[in-house]
């Protein structure tokens, strides 16, 4: 196919990668749509801004956070040296919050007094419910019944951070679900409220927003990696479930065609089962939340639930332009199952004295496995995007019931 | 001259606003709903608007989500519910019927295809809640060519400023979205939706229904004076999810009573004389 000038210069003015992205909302949404547009260009050329913003995550997340050179976890793959991203580190646990602070003060700059969030795991709507204890701005998350009885701890965290968490039943009562139902909340409440969506999916300009906020993770990286021996990393790992954290570490490798990138989707129980999480490898393009991107869905058009272990990659579709980026081949998408993610947990934990969040430590499996085939001169970058203290009970339960635990 | 275009030219010589009904394909499944297709129309429904069901109504309150859940257990899909309108075809030739859903199954489907299948099966036009005119055009060549018309949702936030984009590929009639929010929740004040009639007015000449939250007789006559047809479906819904067992299966009068309840919509708009424009 036609090889692109530029891998980093998407979307169109119309929200479009490719093919894939645009702006799939009722008309009733469409206008607010084109007003987060304009305020997020806007802000984006404001200098103002982008330093209130760099502030805020100094300050407040604790950036630049270390790329960390994990000797340990090297030797025991043997071959490529692993670099971890320590987005674990970042105040809430997880790189969520890197878009939820920029996403806020947008919100704050548009005179917008409440805001609302969807959450599968829980991360988003924590860093949602943070950001907004932060700028006393009124939220609502909305969280699926089901996630809301796996994930106890995270809505008592939200609660107790001042956030109203309303339970979706609708559906499986799961991730898409809640989103659904954050749709149909702002679609009531157009004129006061902001919706702040967790990942590089939904309607444009979301996708491009949510990356371009996280994209401090790939810039520090680039910085990093620069002063430490003067080029950028070899390779670049990272889980997908919409993609947010993945786009935030390739966005700035995208024109450099030496490193090498990798998104790495759940593969659930496996790609033959239908108990996956893995849209790019496993699904079709279709139309959801506002974009058009990679699905988990039937023959019909119906879409399907998604699975995995980890709640934060338990989406049947995909930020669109990872959608894109697979087609026009830039990016590698490999996959990996539950128990491969669950001994990789187990593996970093012992190695280096780092409990990843079980998103993570899909990208961890997989780098384990690539750096055994590498030389040892070879730099790869995992983006570890959050800690696994949320995860202590999930793993507890799936070892027990392998009777390891 | 089309179904549509027909029938509202003949509303316009009656002097009064239409009646359309809303129900969802295969809800609670495929044998009730041909019942109820069959019946509409001589329980004074003047349009139909047939639900698409998906998976993920985004923009439907919780009737007619459950409508939707309940169609796709009983094992509706895109290619059974114009089966449903070629079945109706068969006896009915002039009532229009109108599909409305979400934009995923006929993009999976393929747009050119479901438009000739669509047109082929007797559908007159469709509206995708999900599909706005800057996304729009590789549906509405096809439908075009196909012979359906495109309907375009206006809301109250669409501004002067929008309406001639939205209203470029406008076909059929034209749907106000009458409040800010999901079907089947609050209505709109009567004079609000005269004042949104007489803004419309100034940018089309389509035939304006108006819809959302209109659950009653009264308000259906209210709505139907000021525009041109009156939209109800949460409401309908509600009168078949009214006469489901505790298994979800229809109940014996399922059918006979949610006819009544059009017939009294019906009674209700055609008892209102509207001026005509």
């Amino acid at each position: 196919m036609h090889t692109p000038n530029t891998y980093a210069g998407g979307p169109d003015e119309r929200g479009h990668f490719g093919p894939f992205g645009g702006r799939y909302v009722a008309e009733t949404l469409m206008p607010l749509m084109l007003e987060v547009e304009r305020a997020w260009r806007d802000a984006r050329a404001d200098a103002a801004f982008q330093r209130e913003l760099s502030d805020w995550l100094r300050d407040y997340v604790g950036r630049p956070t270390p790329l960390y050179h994990a000797r340990s976890l090297s030797a025991r793959a043997g071959g490529a040296q692993i670099w971890l991203k320590r987005e674990d580190l970042d105040h809430t646990g997880a790189h969520k919050i890197n878009s939820c602070l920029g996403q806020a003060l947008l919100a704050r700059r548009m005179g917008k007094t409440r805001i609302i969030a969807e959450t599968g795991a829980g991360q988003h709507g924590v860093a949602t419910a943070t950001v907004c204890a932060l700028f006393d701005i009124p939220c609502t998350i909305y969280m699926g019944a089901t996630d809301m009885a796996r994930q106890e701890p995270n809505v008592f965290r939200m609660r107790l951070l001042g956030a109203e968490v309303r339970p979706v039943e609708s559906g499986h009562g799961t991730l898409k679900d809640a989103m659904n139902e954050a749709l149909r909340d702002w679609v009531a409440s157009v004129d006061d409220t902001y919706y702040l969506i967790g990942t590089t999916a939904g309607p444009h300009p979301y996708p491009a927003m949510v990356r371009d906020f996280q994209s401090v993770i790939g810039r520090e990286v680039a910085e990093q990696m620069e002063a430490i021996d003067g080029r950028p990393p070899d390779s670049v790992v990272a889980c997908i479930g919409g993609g947010s954290n993945a786009m935030g570490i390739f966005h700035p490798f995208l024109d450099r065609p030496e490193v090498a990138l990798t998104g790495v989707e759940a593969a659930g129980h496996g790609l033959g089962t239908d108990a996956h999480a893995a849209s790019l490898t496993g699904g079709r393009p279709g139309v959801l939340h506002g974009n058009r991107t990679y699905l988990l869905q039937s023959d019909d058009g119906q879409i399907r639930e998604a699975h995995s272990i980890s709640a934060g990659l338990d989406y049947p579709g995909v930020g669109p332009e990872h959608a894109w980026l697979k087609q026009a081949e830039r990016v590698r998408y490999a996959t990996c199952g539950d128990d491969a993610a669950l001994e990789a947990f187990q593996v970093l934990t012992r190695a280096e004295g780092i409990i990843p969040a079980l998103e993570s430590a899909h990208a961890v499996a997989h780098a384990l496995a690539a750096a055994a085939g590498l030389p040892a001169d070879h730099r790869m970058v995992v983006n570890l995007s959050g800690r696994g203290d949320k995860d202590i009970a999930t793993v507890r339960q799936a070892l027990e019931a392998e009777g390891r635990a | 001259m089309s179904r549509i275009s027909d029938r509202f030219a003949a509303l316009r010589q009656a002097g009064r606003g239409g009646l359309i009904p809303f129900i969802t394909a295969g809800d609670p499944d495929r044998d009730t709903t041909a019942r109820l297709l069959a019946g509409l129309p001589a329980a004074g429904a003047d349009l139909i608007e047939l639900g698409l069901p998906f998976s993920d109504p985004m923009a439907d309150g919780p009737a007619i989500q459950e409508a939707s859940e309940r169609a796709l257990k009983a094992g509706a899909s895109t290619a059974r519910t114009l089966d449903l309108v070629r079945e109706f075809r068969e006896t009915d030739t002039t009532t229009p019927v109108v599909l409305m859903g979400y934009y995923n199954p006929v993009f999976v489907h393929g747009p050119e295809r479901f438009a000739r299948d669509a047109a082929a099966a007797g559908v007159d036009g469709i509206i995708l809640v999900d599909l706005p005119p800057e996304e729009a055009d590789e549906f509405t060549g096809p439908a075009r060519a196909a012979g359906l018309d495109f309907i375009v949702l206006t809301a109250p936030t669409t501004d002067d400023a929008r309406l001639p984009r939205v209203l470029a590929n406008a076909g059929g009639f034209v749907y106000y979205v009458s409040v800010a929010g999901v079907t089947g929740t609050r209505a709109a004040e009567g004079t609000t939706i005269r004042d949104a009639v007489d803004r419309l007015r100034r940018f089309t000449d389509l035939p304006l229904a108006v819809g959302f939250g209109i659950r009653t007789p009264d308000q259906a006559a209210e709505v139907a004076a000021a525009a041109d047809a009156a939209v109800v479906g949460s409401a309908v819904i509600g009168r078949i999810a009214d006469n489901l067992d505790a298994d979800g299966r229809p109940a014996p009068g399922l059918v006979d009573d949610t006819l009544r309840f059009v017939g009294e919509l019906a009674a209700g708009v055609r008892k209102q004389r509207g001026e005509a424009p």
